[in-house]
């Protein structure tokens, strides 16, 4: 037992004393005459950038192999994708001309909005009833009538054009990762990586290699959306019962009817669930995309955040929420009605597909007619509604009548909070910090998790981005704290009561299909730009993780222990403390894992409003087309990403080892 | 006693662990101390079984105790570490990859513990789907899917999905499935261990029934001794991937070979296992019609109990080569588990 506190002695001690020299760290380096302890000598940086910089000119204009150049091979690429794009981008929004400009002549117009709705009426109540077909019937409608149903078809038709891609390269490779146990282990720590590294340092390149345009977005889209892909199928794939493998080797099958007749259709439900997960990514992508040449509803909404248009973002956000919720929705509905038995229907062709035929009715009646009367095939302009102005007005109101509320608030906030934090953090030395942190990491985890943890922050001190980096901490760290001080509790308490936690639920629903853009406009519109502001946007994306996290460690803890306390006389309060929280800790702390991951893809987003971070890096970078300060300031946000995933994962074992959970 | 054996292994080893091959190549029979030393775990330890043509071989064992092992070695579905497995003569593990599924397309057949069916296809693509993949011409495919369908009793149902049915059906599927290709072998692996008690007897009775009819050499794995003592022409019982005896029920039940086999044995009614002719007197005695020779006590005890003297006993063909009393039939019924 003394062994034991003296061991908490220590660390106490060692917590304390990296506050307080992170505090006075400043002046103490000033009034010894040593600036290089909290301020990394620029001399002693290794410039990784100017490195990654040249390495990416040559590829794009001397590398070659052979005949074949670098370049031969992003634009075959790009021719690729681009055919099918352009031939679904021309039927859903643009319609198919001859000649260029105002002399262009129309062969045939887009596919009207009126066959785009039907469609998708029929479609939902195929895949399950008239409910779905109405709800997506609606969120069509609300396009037309918003006047988003231009915008909004460029986006649908990157989308289908990125989804096929991405889920089908995504089975490929994640065969190939079944298949070949050597490349899963060469492919996991990409997918890693990729899943981390914030999506605009690698815009950067993309840029570079495919040039400003639809063509880019997609690219960046398929790669941002593929890695969940890989992962679920094969995971689905060895998740396969081991006798349905069995019999299909006892029943002679070569190893390709193995994969294609046997394991591919046995996994397909968790296969869907992939490709959802890639609809989902690519809906994501949207806004970020429109930033290297995506058009459609991302463009209008980033167009309106710098505008700060408040209506015109809203409204254009709201929109890619509808589609979002519609493709989704008949997504899951199809995957479902793909699991279910179906007796096909008799009689000749048209009997059969009654809801095609409607469809392809009403196409060529629209086209045919469409000539004589405009309204079948774009939704009049006149008839289109704006809550812009409402918007505008609601928020003009809140800044008159309560400035000084609001900006007493964030004062607050700043003194009492943040400014500390972020005061400690660029004060701690910076050899003291890497040298906690590898402590840290073999307290933890071992020899190997200290090795990470010194290894990662050692690679950002050398490239020069030690302040920044710790910025992205301060931000990220506060906007963390907040949130679990938040999402906690009230994951708690959705657990415990029903009716909060239906309340409960719904909010954190909405707040993580809005896309993340679109809760800075209306905070940037009440606090203007700074920290605080981001503080707020980034707790408000990363609080869902802790909330279900939470609230789903509560729930799992089981009946036999609740019953345990129960009987032996706790008081509610009792049981919260002394059963339930600490059963669900391993949980909770996952859920904070993934509340940083959340924060630290949202700091780059949060760089529009003037943080000083790396996401700020990363941002100014893409704006210069400068491929190795971005991919490095990147690659930085990773590996913090990557050292706090490790530590708290590491944390949540023990914790789970330490209640004989795990072994 | 054993005309001809259609599948036998000889010294099958199956070790895990990273030191597995070369602890057999330094000793063709490492002792426990060896494998516990080389830090390997032995699934299955010097195997030598011959399954003779036609017969229904029981492989019987608790969990873990490397029947199932045994029996992925014998198919080759696992990769023995040591040994060889032949085939009607042939050394399965030499055949290479396109012989081996040569010889599972048509020679195989086995019936899996849940069920392993194909949950997207129906009963009858189930059914199919081993002629399928040989692609066998769809109407042949289908007619002799038809034709096992009905064999098991599931006619009516050939549009069903697998979830549609109940697990006794869904195992009918799988046995229909694992005949569909007419195997000379048929591996069964717990086939009815996923059932209740039930069920599992009205399959047992239907599994006697079609073989019966077929006349299949059949492996059949169980953890459940009233089973195998039920369905047996011989059994095999297993211990920590050993075999510790192979012998006919009768056999086990009066000359268990270790006190883990009499552990066994004692659960099990011994009439229901013994024959008459394994209690029988040598004497040629007795009056009435004669008793079969192979007749359980069990099914014969009332009518020896009912009778004043001994019975006449005879075999096959019909002679009289012993007799038996009520004596003989009560030390079975309520004997002390000594030799009767």
């Amino acid at each position: 037992m003394i062994g034991l506190t003296r061991k908490q002695t220590v660390i106490l001690g060692l917590v304390i004393f990296t506050i307080l020299l992170g505090y006075f760290g400043r002046d103490l380096s000033k009034t010894l005459d040593a600036r290089w302890l909290t301020k990394f000598p620029s001399a002693w940086v290794i410039p990784f950038k100017t490195y990654i910089s040249s390495a990416m000119a040559w590829l794009i204009e001397d590398a070659a192999v052979g005949p074949v150049s670098f370049t031969d091979v992003t634009r075959t690429i790009a021719w690729v994708i681009e055919q099918p794009y352009n031939l679904v981008l021309s039927l859903l929004a643009d319609g198919f001309a001859r000649g260029q400009g105002n002399d262009a002549q129309v062969l045939l117009p887009a596919i009207s909005w009126i066959v785009v709705t039907t469609a998708v009426v029929a479609l939902g109540q195929y895949c399950r009833d008239w409910g779905l077909a109405i709800l997506v019937g609606a969120c069509f409608l609300y396009l037309a009538i918003f006047g988003q149903w231009d915008s909004a078809m460029v986006t649908l038709a990157s989308v289908l054009i990125a989804v096929p891609i991405g889920a089908g390269g995504g089975l490929m490779l994640g065969i190939l990762a079944y298949r070949h146990p050597v490349f899963e282990r060469i492919i996991s720590p990409i997918l890693d990586l990729m899943q981390t590294i914030p999506i605009f340092a690698y815009l950067v390149p993309i840029l570079f290699m495919f040039g400003f345009g639809p063509i880019s977005a997609l690219v960046a889209t398929i790669i941002y959306a593929t890695p969940p892909m890989v992962r679920i199928t094969t995971l689905s794939l060895k998740a396969v019962d081991p006798e349905i493998l069995d019999f299909g080797r006892m029943a002679g099958s070569t190893k390709r009817q193995l994969m294609w007749r046997i394991l591919v259709p046995s996994a397909r439900h968790s296969l869907m669930v992939g490709v959802n997960q890639v609809i989902m990514l690519t809906l994501n992508m949207v806004i970020i995309a429109s930033m290297i040449g995506a058009g459609g509803l991302g463009f209008d909404v980033l167009a309106a955040l710098r505008r700060l248009d408040i209506g015109a973002g809203f409204e254009a956000g709201i929109a890619i929420v509808v589609l979002a919720i519609a493709v989704d929705r008949l997504s899951q509905a199809f995957a479902e009605r793909m699991g279910q038995v179906h007796k096909p229907a008799a009689g000749p062709w048209v009997h059969r597909h009654r809801r095609t035929t409607l469809v392809l009715i009403l196409l060529v009646l629209t086209w045919v007619l469409g000539q004589f009367s405009p309204l079948l095939l774009e939704y009049p302009e006149s008839q289109t509604i704006t809550t812009g102005a409402f918007w505008d007005d609601t928020v003009e109101y809140l800044n008159v009548n309560y400035f000084d509320t609001f900006e007493a608030i964030k004062v607050f906030f700043l003194n009492w909070f943040m400014i500390p934090i972020k005061k400690v953090l660029l004060g701690i030395p910076w050899l003291w910090a890497i040298a906690m942190l590898t402590l840290l990491g073999w307290h933890a985890g071992g020899w190997r998790l200290a090795l990470l943890c010194c290894g990662m922050a050692s690679l950002i001190l050398l490239s020069g981005l030690w302040a920044k980096a710790m910025v992205t901490v301060y931000l990220c760290g506060a906007s963390v704290i907040l949130a679990t001080l938040i999402g906690v509790p009230m994951g708690v308490l959705a657990a415990l009561n029903k009716r909060a936690g239906t309340v409960i639920n719904l909010l954190i629903d909405t707040l993580q299909t809005l896309p993340s853009f679109v809760y800075l406009i209306p905070v940037v519109m009440l606090f203007r730009v700074g920290d605080f502001t981001a503080l707020i946007a980034i707790v408000l994306y990363a609080l869902a993780p802790a909330v279900r996290y939470a609230a789903h460690g509560v729930r799992s803890v089981s009946e036999d222990l609740i019953e345990a306390g129960l009987v032996s006389g706790c008081t509610p309060g009792q049981l919260l403390r002394h059963i339930r929280l600490p059963m669900a800790l391993p949980e909770i702390l996952l859920g904070i894992n993934q509340t940083i991951m959340l924060a630290l893809s949202m700091l780059v987003i949060t760089a529009l409003v003037g943080t000083r971070d790396l996401g700020q890096e990363v941002y100014i970078a893409l704006t210069k087309a400068d491929t190795g300060r971005g991919l490095v300031a990147g690659l930085s946000i990773a590996f913090i990403a990557i050292i706090a995933d490790r530590l708290i994962n590491a944390g949540a074992r023990q914790a789970r080892i330490r209640f004989g959970l795990e072994s | 006693m054993t005309p001809k054996p259609k599948l036998s292994c000889r010294n099958v080893w199956k070790l895990y662990g990273a030191n597995a091959a070369s602890l057999l190549q330094r000793s063709a029979n490492p002792t426990e101390q060896d494998i516990r030393s080389a830090g390997v775990i032995g699934a299955v330890r010097n195997a030598n079984i011959e399954i003779a043509e036609g017969e229904i071989f029981v492989i019987m064992g608790l969990s873990g105790s490397g029947k199932s092992t045994l029996v992925r070695c014998l198919s080759r579905l696992i990769e023995p570490t040591g040994g060889e497995v032949l085939f009607d003569g042939i050394d399965l593990l030499r055949a290479s990859d396109a012989e081996l599924i040569e010889i599972r397309r048509h020679k195989m057949g086995m019936v899996f513990q849940h069920f392993a069916l194909l949950p997207h296809l129906t009963v009858l693509q189930n059914v199919m789907f081993p002629l399928t993949i040989q692609a066998v011409p769809k109407p042949d495919a289908e007619s002799k899917a038809r034709e096992v369908v009905e064999l098991v009793g599931l006619e009516g149902r050939e549009d069903n999905y697998p979830r549609e049915l109940s697990g006794g059906q869904q195992q009918r599927v799988g046995i229909a499935r694992s005949l569909v290709t007419e195997p000379d072998i048929w591996f069964l692996d717990e086939p009815f261990s996923a059932l209740d008690p039930l069920i599992r007897r009205e399959m047992q009775d239907e599994f006697l029934r079609l073989q019966e009819r077929l006349h299949k050499t059949i492996v059949f794995i169980t953890h459940d001794f009233e089973e195998a003592v039920r369905l047996a022409d011989r059994i095999a019982i297993m211990k920590d991937g050993e075999v510790i005896q192979i012998a006919t029920p009768e056999q086990l039940v009066m000359n268990p070979a270790t006190d883990y086999v009499a552990e066994f044995t004692h659960h099990i009614p011994r009439s229901k296992v013994l024959t008459v002719g394994g209690v029988m007197s040598g004497e040629l005695r007795g009056e009435g019609d004669p008793i079969p020779l192979n007749a359980k006590v069990s099914d014969v005890a009332e009518q020896i109990i009912a009778a004043d003297a001994p019975l006449p006993v005879s075999d096959g063909a019909g002679q009289v080569v012993g007799s038996i009393d009520r004596k003989a039939v009560a030390r079975v019924l309520f004997g002390k588990g000594d030799r009767a």
